[in-house]
């Protein structure tokens, strides 16, 4: 279902192709990132490179760290320790070492464009105006050029229809490709999925992940935190376990899906249908 | 000449006092809007140094009779070499007043707000500044608008109370009319329509705010 690369691709779904679109400079790097909870330590030391171009998912079971992993890369949560960079800046800590003032945060965090399981759309706003807020009030654009843009965005998920409709009249799949609009708005350097299909439907998990995967075909840089083995295998270029707060393995998709090194990956596997 | 038709040759002394207040009514209750949306700004964040004092006036306010604060204002600060006049002692103290209780309303709305879109705001790199005012803000004034119509009528009524302190509104021209030609009875009644007309239209557009919420998904309040 979640076929990359195949002959069976359009042209349209495949803009850019992916060696085109992967380079070697490094969108995400994280370095030695710890994080606890009430003395729980959820993140132990992570390490962690994300290339331009990459579409890296993240697996592992309940409260492994997947979800607090991805949220420190945009500071929503903050690390005990560790840094993480974002295009070679730094976020959450200046040069000097001190905690990044407010605004500057912010500027950082408008380089991901992050997906939340709950959508998190703002319900006071049609799609559109989801959609032009964040780039009207954050990134300064005019309101016609914002417009346009998102315009374009809504087209790309196939939701230009509902365009003038509220988020309490969309399905979970509709609000979910809104918010992926939504980010893709801010014209991220990296993209950030938090179970972007859990609480959706299983009727509606397919909308979702078809966007999500021409967005990869486009050259998205992505790091995604999912449950869909199947939907990991076909997408990525590499695929991370975490377990305990530990990346126990990360592997390109074939050799972690067919020939796990580590016994608890296997297990993990052996419970899921591929 | 029936009662009715001495009140009804003193009509312009009615209007008079009604245009007052809602003068009065008008500028307090937009004073007391803005009051209440700076507060809840500053109870933004955890700043105790802030939130502990602001939230000690506030319950303090809630407490205080309104006619106290009012005799305060007007009696009290000549006192501290501070001297307003009646009808600015009337304006401040229902600013005040009423703005300590759209903060609190704000307050409740906005412990139940969803955290998730505060994060989704953030992750798009929304400051506090605009996080507040384009996305907060307008959800909490939508989602407690019963409450806000609530306390137009509170505010409206209080004005009543400041002919205590010699404003010249439309309880004080009921009570100048009866007091002249000794009609209480139909001059408070005539005010008593006033209050409930003028009570009525705001109901009335209230509810016509809801049609505008209720589109948004705000319907279940």
């Amino acid at each position: 279902m979640f076929e990359k690369n195949t002959s069976e691709q359009t042209a349209s779904e495949k803009t850019v192709p992916d060696d085109a679109a992967r380079t070697d400079r490094t969108a995400v790097s994280i370095r030695h990132l710890s994080k606890s909870f009430d003395g729980v330590e959820v993140l132990r030391d992570v390490d962690l490179e994300v290339r331009e171009g990459d579409v890296v998912t993240i697996l592992g079971s309940s409260g492994s760290g997947k979800s607090t992993l991805l949220r420190c890369i945009n500071w929503l949560e903050q690390p005990d320790s560790g840094s993480i960079h974002i295009g070679g800046q730094r976020i959450g800590v200046n040069d000097a070492g001190r905690p990044m003032p407010v605004r500057e945060l912010a500027q950082v965090r408008a380089r991901t464009g992050m997906v939340f399981q709950s959508f998190n759309l703002w319900p006071h706003l049609n799609v559109l105006h989801n959609v032009t807020e964040a780039p009207i009030y954050v990134l300064g654009k005019s309101k016609a050029e914002a417009e346009a843009h998102a315009r374009e965005l809504l087209e790309k998920v196939g939701m230009s229809a509902k365009a003038n409709a509220y988020p309490s009249t969309l399905s979970g799949g509709q609000k979910q490709r809104v918010a992926i609009a939504r980010a893709l708005a801010m014209q991220p350097e990296v993209m950030l999925f938090d179970e972007p299909t859990s609480a959706l439907d299983p009727e509606l998990v397919g909308e979702v992940l078809a966007v999500i995967k021409d967005l990869s075909a486009e050259g998205y840089t992505m790091i995604i935190v999912t449950h869909e083995m199947a939907f990991s295998r076909a997408v990525s270029d590499k695929v991370v376990f975490l377990d305990k707060g530990l990346i126990i393995e990360q592997a390109d998709p074939e050799t972690f899906f067919t020939n796990p090194s580590t016994e608890r990956v296997r297990k993990f596997l052996e419970r899921e249908v591929i | 000449m029936s009662n009715w038709e001495i009140l009804w040759s003193a009509r312009d002394q009615f209007w008079r006092g009604f245009f007052s207040t809602m003068e009065i009514f008008g500028l307090s209750i937009s004073a007391a809007f803005a009051i209440g949306c700076g507060m809840l700004y500053l109870l933004e964040g955890s700043r105790p140094r802030l939130t502990v004092p602001l939230r000690v006036f506030i319950d303090g306010m809630r407490m205080l009779p309104f006619l106290i604060l009012a005799y305060l204002l007007y009696y009290g600060l000549p006192a501290f070499d501070v001297r307003l006049d009646a009808w600015w002692s009337g304006v401040g103290a229902l600013a005040v007043y009423h703005g300590c209780y759209f903060a609190e309303i704000f307050r409740g709305a906005r412990l139940t707000f969803p955290p998730g879109q505060v994060e989704a705001a953030k992750a798009h790199g929304f400051t506090k500044g605009k996080m507040f005012f384009r996305l907060i803000l307008p959800q909490i004034v939508m989602q407690t608008r019963p409450l806000l119509g609530n306390q137009l009528i509170y505010a409206l009524k209080d004005t009543a109370f400041l002919v205590i302190i010699t404003v010249q509104e439309l309880t004080a021209a009921a009570n100048s009319l009866s007091g002249t030609y000794f009609i209480p009875t139909e001059a408070f009644i005539v005010v008593i329509g006033f209050y409930w007309v003028v009570s009525v239209v705001m109901e009335i557009i209230i509810k016509q705010c809801g049609r505008f919420s209720a589109k948004r998904g705000f319907d279940n309040v």
